[in-house]
């Protein structure tokens, strides 16, 4: 069943690969959303099989075949289907579904309609072994997998260079981070002679205090790797500009499933992170800075795509939070919830842009909720998610973030309920500009602008009920003691003492009085009624419109142009190495090494000498004697 | 001793054909050693050491016609015989040289048959020189106003490295116990250390041209860039191969208490190999010159994983000696029918050749991620066993070398972006039964070993473990 699971989605690549440009476009389309859907049937089964039976083992194990035997190294090809895994599973396959529908429609026109499933198809395949993968190795490979359907599909419209720039610079990035992964993945060998998560962890869980150097090493160089796929600072500014590819793949790849492929790494190395402190407070601090700047550079994009994109970013810093505090199961809480917010967003922004036709500047748009009343309303309900309305599913999940964060170092809270309230700002900033205020776009009259098909819609409806109940999965203690912390127990099943469960150490406790809690709570809820109402004001009441490029200046300038870290990087990397490369091309190799070895021969007689013999030759007759002379050679001496 | 001589009288049957010969014909005569092959591989297996399948006296007493078999050759003539029927089936083009070319191709896939199997050192030596022949009179078809400078400079270059290793096999020969030149002879030859160092050094030398590694290399890339397709591929699939089996069936045998000395010599400079190659490929214009320069950084993680003595290292050298050899193949193969149809291989000359050619662009793709090395094809596994075992022996030195993985990234995608994305600039012509057949072999290779590499380790690993073991008995120790 597990193997059907993950290979499903490779059969409808298969499939739509071969037979696609033979089929039309609807059966091509429902054949890619149903291998992702069956996959999801059978996870949602397994799942209940997992958690519904005590006496289930904590894991479903599936060895298919050995990868590599050599020596000492062994790597099997096997899968593990535990709690952790499950959760990642019904994610992507569930969100992964409702976007494949959805695609089926934003896609129709599109020349490449089955290329494009077949893309998704396999990214979800590749997903799936990421996060059942039983060991690093598997993760490596799915962990590199879903990184080149990144790269075809942010690349997709391969006509447009720009795009084609933005998917490599992405695979690029990602693979700087993959070599630091690598490398924590030989270390990890090195250290513990395996790569089965679980004889990893037994041995780490085993291991004395002196080995804590080795674990922390390991944790900063696995987290080199959740820097790139989960773009993180240094290496997030490949994620901004994948935005190239269509919205669909924003949605599923750049929001929902693959961006938190690093999160995923450190819950399941939690073992090595418990014992490294240095290691997490490296992870939190990361996150941290990324929060904010990414939040600071999202109050001054226009481009709706962009605003979510570092809206993204900003989020994934908050899960690190989470992750350095040690509080595990609140950054699982946030993957979650993100999930459902943010695939309904982008989704949501592509109902615009579809219905736009194909405009993404917020600064053209404008008054689209008479004319998009249900992409309206869902975006409002994502919104309102993400920028922590209370009880809506944002709300518990960042919450649980910020009293992690408290109960840390307050100044850690205080620094991340900026970034929360950043969020408030951008979020509704945008959400103002497109849906309220007058219609400004001067190309496409109001009366083209159209609400997308059902079969666009009903995703929307899907995740926007989502993202209202979503919280349930681990509401909080204050609201009930039998009811709170769903998610938390499951992680920490330990099978009643039979089994390791997926966090081996008690999460840190996060004690605090009912007053302080409340008292944070209303903090983050005046954030985000601040926010709000600072938006309305400005943008619906006065009806301002951000500033054309042209008229900004300032910190709003450098906003705009995130930072200039592009051109930094530039500067200090992408130009010198190119550099390099023409001068080792140009002068070190052409006129320096070979020059001095012809210039050892050229004086040399051996070589006139040789020359005039050859050039006085007749090639044919050479060929032909040798041919016949090695042959008489050695059929006279042989036989 | 039937996959040496049926490709050279092939080779003499196509001459006799001249134009009336087909494709189909010579692609079917390259693959009739195939059936050889197979039958070593079921009757004498590789479970053993390496078998002697045939010895007679060949030019004297002394110097024999011998032929052995064992898994480490048996990978070898996979690689050989099952690239001649790829590049006579696609990289060979329709004009007035084709025959010529054809015959020599033959009389090539004969003579490096002979390399892979020969167990006397001087039959070794003869049919190393004689594979060096084809490719010389196929260079030369080139009309090129500087082709005769490359060709000679290559010529050159090898045939230094060739006499080192002559003199080094016949020191060995005057102090074996009666005057042979038979491998176990040889390798039975105590040295001295200065002796070894000398004898080593000779043979090495050899061995590290033909690889090549930096700084042995300028002969590179200019002759793949001024060579027909077929040449070019016969080179950097096959050729360049003989240089790493070199290395472990002859070398480390033969001169082991040499190893110590050259082992950090040859680690550094395949290593600065490895990223000098890359950097340069990351600015070329000409793709062949591209691949020629990435080739150069893939063989120097090759050479230096062998040096690192591991398991690991030599076992996942056989591994990428081999697909390195199908991917390469792959690469030229896809430029090949690019300037065939466009007339051009600059990249700013092309552009969106996906358009019109999807299939093209399928095969295309699928290579490059061989070469990337991506998961699930065929580069990742030799790649990681390669960069471990350089982490066995220096962790910062992995850590250089997998710089390769990001810079490697770089110049492939940056070749299929300027060749096949963008706007349309000319496209490809549809292919021809015996292209997509060529396609079809290599794709197979990259997708098959990606998921089953273990199928290769198991054929090598016997030859792998022999050797290692004559290398920790002279050093006294092993990793």
């Amino acid at each position: 069943m597990l193997t059907l699971m993950i290979f499903l989605p490779l059969l409808g690549f298969v499939l739509n690969g071969t037979l696609g440009k033979f089929l039309p476009k609807a059966i091509s389309g429902w054949l890619g959303t149903a291998a992702v859907f069956g996959s999801f049937v059978i996870a949602l089964m397994s799942f209940m099989d997992l958690t519904g039976d005590t006496t289930m083992p904590e894991r479903i194990y599936t060895k298919l075949f050995t990868f590599l035997h050599v020596g000492n190294f062994h790597v099997d090809f096997a899968f593990q289907f535990d709690r952790l895994s499950a959760v990642m599973t019904l994610i992507i396959t569930g969100i992964g579904t409702l976007i494949h529908m959805y695609s089926i429609a934003y896609m129709h026109e599109d020349d490449g309609f089955y290329k494009f499933f077949a893309y998704l198809n396999l990214f979800i395949f590749n997903m799936l072994v990421l996060v059942l993968g039983s060991n690093y190795l598997m993760l490596f490979f799915g962990w590199e997998g879903v990184g080149l359907c990144s790269y075809l599909l942010i690349g997709f419209w391969y006509k447009n260079v720009d795009f084609g720039k933005a998917a490599r610079k992405a695979f690029i990035m990602n693979r700087i981070g993959d070599l630091g992964l690598l490398m924590g993945l030989f270390l990890i060998y090195d250290t513990y002679g395996t790569f089965e998560y679980q004889d990893v962890f037994k041995l780490v869980f085993a291991g004395s205090a002196e080995s804590n150097a080795v674990n922390t090493a390991i944790a900063l160089l696995l987290f080199i790797g959740a820097m790139g796929k989960s773009a993180q600072i240094p290496l997030y500014t490949w994620l901004p500009d994948a935005m190239a590819g269509p919205t669909p793949v924003s949605a599923l790849i750049h929001a929902a499933t693959m961006v938190t492929a690093g999160i995923y790494l450190v819950i399941r190395s939690e073992a090595i992170y418990a014992l490294s402190p240095i290691a997490r407070e490296v992870v939190m601090w990361i996150g941290l800075a990324t929060s904010i700047m990414a939040a600071l550079i999202g109050l001054k994009q226009n481009d709706i795509k962009k605003v979510l994109a570092y809206s993204t970013v900003s989020q994934l810093g908050l899960m690190f939070i989470a992750l350095g505090c040690g509080a595990y199961t609140a950054a699982l809480f946030h993957v979650i919830t993100h999930a459902f917010f943010k695939a309904l967003l982008f989704l949501g922004s592509g109902s615009v842009i579809h219905g736009m036709h194909h405009e993404q500047d917020i600064r053209q748009m404008g008054g689209l909720r008479k004319k998009m009343p249900i992409t309206y309303l869902t975006f409002l309900i994502g919104t309102l998610a993400i920028t922590g309305f209370p009880f809506l599913s944002g709300f518990f999940s960042k919450d649980e973030i910020l009293m992690s964060a408290f109960a840390h170092n307050p100044l850690v809270f205080g620094l991340a309920l900026v970034s929360a309230g950043i969020t408030g700002f951008y979020m509704f900033r945008m959400f103002f500009v497109t849906f309220h205020g007058t219609y400004r776009n001067t190309h496409h009259g109001y009366d083209k602008v159209h609400e997308s098909p059902l079969l666009m819609t009903l995703p929307l409806l899907v995740l926007a009920v989502l993202s209202v109940i979503g919280g349930a999965v681990n509401l909080p203690q204050y609201l009930g003691e039998s009811i709170s912390g769903g998610l938390h127990h499951l992680l920490s099943y330990d099978g009643g003492g039979q089994f390791s469960p997926i966090l081996m150490y008690p999460e840190h406790a996060i004690e605090l009085s009912h007053t302080a809690e409340i008292g944070l709570l209303v903090m983050a809820v005046s954030v985000f009624v601040i926010a709000f109402l600072y938006t309305r004001n400005k943008y619906v009441t006065q009806g301002a419109v951000p500033e054309s490029d042209e008229a900004q200046a300032g910190m709003g300038k450098v906003l705009a142009n995130k930072f200039y870290v592009d051109e930094a990087y530039d500067t200090a990397f992408v130009s010198p190495i190119e550099a390099a490369g023409d001068v080792v091309g140009n002068y070190v190799d052409d006129k320096g090494v070979k020059g001095f070895v012809d210039g050892f021969g050229s004086g040399s007689n051996f070589i006139s000498r040789l020359l005039s013999k050859i050039q006085n030759g007749n090639i044919e007759y050479y060929l032909v004697y040798m041919v016949i002379g090695v042959a008489l050679l050695l059929a006279f001496n042989l036989f | 001793m039937e996959v040496i001589i049926i490709p050279i009288l092939a080779s003499i049957a196509v001459m006799a054909l001249g134009k009336k010969n087909q494709i189909w014909m010579s692609a079917l005569l390259s693959m009739l050693p195939l059936i050889f092959i197979a039958q070593f591989f079921n009757h004498v297996g590789v479970d053993g050491g390496w078998k002697t399948l045939f010895d007679q006296p060949w030019i004297s007493d002394n110097i024999r016609f011998t032929t052995g078999f064992d898994g480490l050759t048996g990978i070898l003539l996979l690689l050989t015989n099952i690239l001649v029927p790829v590049i006579i089936l696609g990289g060979i083009r329709n004009d007035e040289n084709r025959v010529k070319i054809t015959a020599l191709t033959l009389f090539m896939q004969g003579a490096l048959n002979g390399v892979f199997m020969a167990q006397d050192g001087l039959m070794f030596y003869i049919f190393w020189e004689l594979a060096l022949i084809p490719i010389y009179f196929i260079t030369l078809t080139m009309s090129g106003e500087n082709a005769f400078k490359i060709t000679l400079r290559f010529f050159i270059y090898t045939f230094v490295g060739s006499l080192a290793m002559l003199a080094s096999l016949i020191y060995l020969f005057l102090h074996t116990a009666n005057y042979s030149f038979a491998f176990e002879a040889l390798r039975a030859v105590e040295l001295s250390h200065t002796e070894s160092i000398f004898v080593g050094g000779g043979i090495l030398l050899a061995f590290l041209v033909k690889i090549p590694v930096l700084p042995f290399h300028s002969w590179q890339a200019d002759t793949y860039t001024n060579t027909p397709a077929a040449g070019t591929m016969l080179l950097s699939g096959i050729m360049l191969k003989m240089g790493l089996y070199g290395l472990l069936r002859w070398f480390l045998p033969l001169a082991p208490e040499s190893i110590e000395f050259y082992q950090p010599w040859v680690i550094g400079l395949s290593v600065a190999g490895v990223l000098y190659g890359a950097l340069i490929a990351i600015r070329q214009k000409d793709m062949k010159r591209l691949v020629a320069f990435s080739s150069l950084s893939h063989v120097g993680l090759i050479a230096a994983g062998i040096f690192t003595l591991t398991l690991e290292g030599l076992e996942g050298s056989v591994i990428q000696l081999f697909v390195h050899g199908i991917n390469v193949v792959g690469l030229f193969l896809v430029i090949e029918l690019i300037e065939r149809s466009t007339g051009t291989r600059m990249l700013g000359e092309l552009g969106g050749l996906a358009k019109n050619n999807r299939l093209f662009m399928i095969f295309f793709m699928l290579i490059a991620l061989g070469t990337v090395a991506v998961p699930f094809t065929n580069g990742f596994p030799g790649e990681l066993l390669l960069l471990k075992s350089l982490y066995a022996y220096r962790p910062n030195l992995s850590l250089l070398a997998g710089l390769t993985i990001i810079f490697c990234a770089v110049y492939v995608f940056r070749m299929v972006q300027f060749s096949m994305f963008g706007e349309g600039k000319g496209e490809v012509a549809s292919l021809k039964w015996n292209e997509i057949l060529a396609f079809g072999i290599i794709t197979f290779f990259i997708l098959g070993l990606g998921f089953m590499p273990q199928i290769l380790i198991d054929i090598v690993h016997n030859s792998i473990v022999q050797i290692g073991q004559w290398v920790s008995e002279a050093r006294g120790v092993m990793s």
